[in-house]
């Protein structure tokens, strides 16, 4: 499998949500935010100074620092 | 007789709760804080329908999982209070994420009405929302709305009313798969069985137990039968499940969106579009700064005449009171004390208004996050979020206004950082001072004296962060997880709303601290000192030897002695802590030359002072206990004494420092001798 952290993912990649790692409070967060397993994410750009980045998902932009977008494992869509 | 009901608005930020809120009750609304902390409680009243409704605009939440300060206040209101009504505000445009909460409030099995916002925007972007079949499939009422204009208002008012009288049974809409079923019904028997939870919707707590939400948790285990509890949730993975709830909401929310609304994905939104150029990699931190640049020079400048405008009738006032009243001490404390003392005041007035309504402004059309977006990178190095740059930086222009804008600040640690922080940006009020004595001692090299002590604030500022927080305020840094929202025109009525309600509540909360202080300094420069002959508030002892003010003056000479200044200069420090900029005039006065800066600099230039000491006491002017103002908007915005005072006795002691450091480092390496 070809499992990357979304930290990882370059802008204008489209992603899929395979699991959300990391500390308790911000995971479930996370998932609350809409990122569950099986969710497309699009990467959009990164900040000008290169963190954080923002996605879009569900019809709406979100931004996670690198920190967290790290606890997001996905796999890229082609 | 007329019923009573409480009805909160709910959602997520930004969605035009707020909007709503205005709209429903006009100006009947009352703004506060919640008890024991410093988030806003909107409060209004309206009548409708024969029906006494009393509105709660509520912070915004995204899910009833609570993270931030806001979110759990939220949460509390609906779970404690229990309101009679609860009406989620849904943003039009983006149903999917919207709805988590609406499964959320569904499960708590409260009376639920469903506003649905921006409803504008939806039509707008091509998106088609069958209200009908969404009401059908869920249950409950739904009701369109445009919050920004009003409209749909009193059909919303007309639901409220109507589900009062209706008795509702509310089917599970939302079911989770049979393992996950299976346990909450588990949980349904053990909570049902314990009046502990009596309080509590028996499904949705069983649902939050199997989440492994830790609030719920917490207050679980305080009852006798949480090992039974426990037994059912070591069944199994806590994280799987966890992850395995909030999917299942969203797949339930996705059918149901499937047979209600077609919502159209294909076309770029005008959001994104702006955002290519506002967030973008070259540009974004140029615009960025401009519109700081634009809000600060409207903020400061715009304000000046407005300022001087209060001075003059506050001066023309206290010399008309004084004159008129003819008993001395009486006409001193109406002129010098209180007039001066209510114009100290109002004085902020126009920098506080003209700032919120910018930061209003920004807030409301979507900015602010990107504003957040751009300068967190910068923020992180010293701990604190992207959204705490821009209370800092109009630290510069004022830190009144400054300290009252960290409230967009979430995180509760890095909003009391930041609060405590921002006194050391160097703000207007302070620049006489330097430019007075940089110009006697300094000359040609003043400007650059000037800009240090503009570096040395902001260096103190992020080594004092950074030290707080692995210090007093330690913790893991709260995570970063912020929406875009997409741009919106803001509405000039909201953003006068909001302008006016921040002036109304400065006013009325730090307005008496200023006023104490103000008047308590007044009070000590004019009753004598014991044993002086001078006579109550007469203009012979105001503010001398002869005063109390300036025995406690000759009283902390040895403690400022060896920073080089004597006791003038610790008297007009203690003025200045009624406004920095009256540091100069004091000196004056205290040097015998009256108001008269030139000739002040002269004398001081002539040997009363050394240029390491004069670089101290700007240096002590840049870092010791703020004006009253600020001090009074310190404690209403932390909330509490404690901090205030750490706030005061920190920038002292730091001041006392580098003041002690220069002159006596200086001192004896010769420089500038
Ligand atoms: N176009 C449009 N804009 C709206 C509507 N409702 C609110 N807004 C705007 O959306 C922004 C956020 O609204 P606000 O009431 O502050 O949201 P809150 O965070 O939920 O309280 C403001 O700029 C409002 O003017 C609406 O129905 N249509
Ligand atoms: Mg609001």
């Amino acid at each position: 499998m070809n499992e990357k952290k979304l930290d990882f993912i370059e802008p204008d990649t489209s992603v899929k949500v395979v699991k959300v790692t990391g500390q308790k409070s911000s995971r479930k967060r996370i998932l609350d935010m809409g990122l569950t397993p099986g969710t497309r994410v699009d990467v959009i750009r990164r900040a000008p100074l290169g963190d954080p980045v923002e996605f879009k998902l569900k019809g709406y932009n979100l931004s996670l620092r690198k920190r967290e977008a790290e606890t997001v494992l996905v796999e890229v869509l082609k | 007789m007329t019923e009573k009901i409480t009805v909160a608005l709910a959602g997520n930020p930004n969605v035009g709760k707020t909007s709503i809120f205005n709209a429903i009750t006009g100006s009947k609304q009352h703004v506060g804080n919640w008890p024991g902390v410093t988030v806003e409680r909107k409060i209004g009243k309206r009548v409708h329908n024969d029906v006494m409704m009393e509105i709660v605009d509520l912070p915004g939440t995204y899910s009833l999982t609570a993270y931030s300060l806001d979110e759990i206040i939220a949460r509390d209101f609906i779970i404690e209070e229990k309101p009679d009504v609860v009406v989620q505000v849904i943003d039009a445009t983006n149903l999917e994420r919207n709805l988590y909460l609406t499964t959320q409030l569904m499960e708590l099995g409260v009376r639920l009405i469903i506003a649905l916002n921006m409803t504008d925007l939806a039509l707008a972007k091509g998106d088609n929302i069958d209200e009908t079949k969404m009401q059908e499939f869920l249950e409950v009422p739904v009701v369109s709305t445009i919050g920004s204009k009003g409209n749909g208002i009193e059909g919303l008012l007309d639901a409220v009313t109507n589900e009062l009288h209706r008795t509702r049974v509310t089917g599970n809409v939302f079911t989770y798969d049979d393992e996950i079923e299976d346990k909450a019904e588990k949980l349904r028997v053990i909570l049902d069985s314990d009046p502990y939870f009596a309080h509590y919707p028996s499904r949705w707590f069983g649902l939050k137990l199997l989440e492994g939400d830790e609030n719920i948790i917490k207050k679980g285990k305080e009852s006798d039968s949480f090992p039974k509890i426990q037994i059912i949730l070591n069944e199994t993975d806590a994280d799987i499940l966890e992850a395995k709830v909030a999917d299942q909401r969203y797949k339930t929310i996705q059918t149901m969106l499937r047979q209600v609304c077609n919502i159209n994905t294909s076309h770029l939104s005008g959001s994104d579009m702006v955002d290519r150029v506002v967030t973008n990699k070259a540009l974004g931190i140029p615009i960025f700064l401009s519109l700081m640049w634009a809000a600060f020079e409207v903020t400061f400048t715009f304000a000046t005449p407005f300022m001087n405008m209060i001075d003059i009738f506050f001066g023309w006032l206290a010399e008309t009171a004084t004159t008129a009243i003819l008993v001395p001490w009486l006409a001193s404390l109406v002129g010098e004390g209180m007039i001066a003392g209510v114009g100290s005041v109002i004085i902020f007035l126009p920098n506080i208004l003209l700032l919120f309504f910018m930061l209003s402004l920004m807030e409301d059309s979507g900015y602010m996050a990107r504003a957040a977006f751009i300068m967190d990178k910068l923020m992180s190095k010293i701990g604190l979020h992207g959204r705490s740059f821009i209370p800092l930086v109009m630290g510069f222009g004022c830190n009144v206004p400054a300290i009252m804008a960290t409230r967009t600040i979430e995180d509760t640690r890095d909003r009391l950082i930041t609060i405590l922080i921002t006194p050391f940006m160097s703000c207007g009020a302070r620049l006489p001072v330097y430019v007075l004595l940089a110009g006697a001692f300094f000359g040609r090299d003043a400007g650059v004296v000037i800009f240090i002590l503009y570096a040395l604030g902001i260096l103190v500022a992020v080594v004092s962060a950074k030290l707080m927080r692995s210090t007093i305020l330690k913790g893991e840094d709260a995570p970063f997880i912020m929406e875009l929202p997409s741009y919106k025109v803001p509405t000039l009525k909201g953003s006068f709303i909001h302008m006016w309600e921040r002036g109304k509540i400065y006013l009325k909360k730090a307005g008496t601290i200023i006023l104490i202080g103000v008047v308590g300094v007044w009070l000590l420069a004019s009753i004598p000192a014991p044993g002086s002959s001078g006579t109550f508030a007469s203009q012979e002892i105001y503010g001398t030897t002869e005063s109390m003010i300036g025995m406690i003056g000759q009283i902390l000479e040895p403690l400022v002695a060896p920073l080089g200044f004597d006791w003038k200069i610790a008297v007009a420090l203690l003025f200045g802590v009624v406004a920095k900029e009256i540091v100069v005039g004091s000196m004056g006065v205290l040097y015998g030359v009256g108001e008269n800066e030139e000739s002040l600099s002269n004398i001081l230039s002539a040997g009363s002072m050394t240029p390491l000491a004069a670089l101290g006491l700007m240096v002590f002017t840049l870092l010791y206990a703020p004006c009253f103002a600020c001090i009074g908007v310190i404690k209403r915005e932390t909330g509490s004494w404690k901090w205030t005072l750490f706030q005061l006795a920190y920038g002292t002691s730091l001041a006392w420092g580098f003041a002690f450091v220069i002159y006596q480092a200086g001192t004896r390496m010769g420089l500038m001798a």
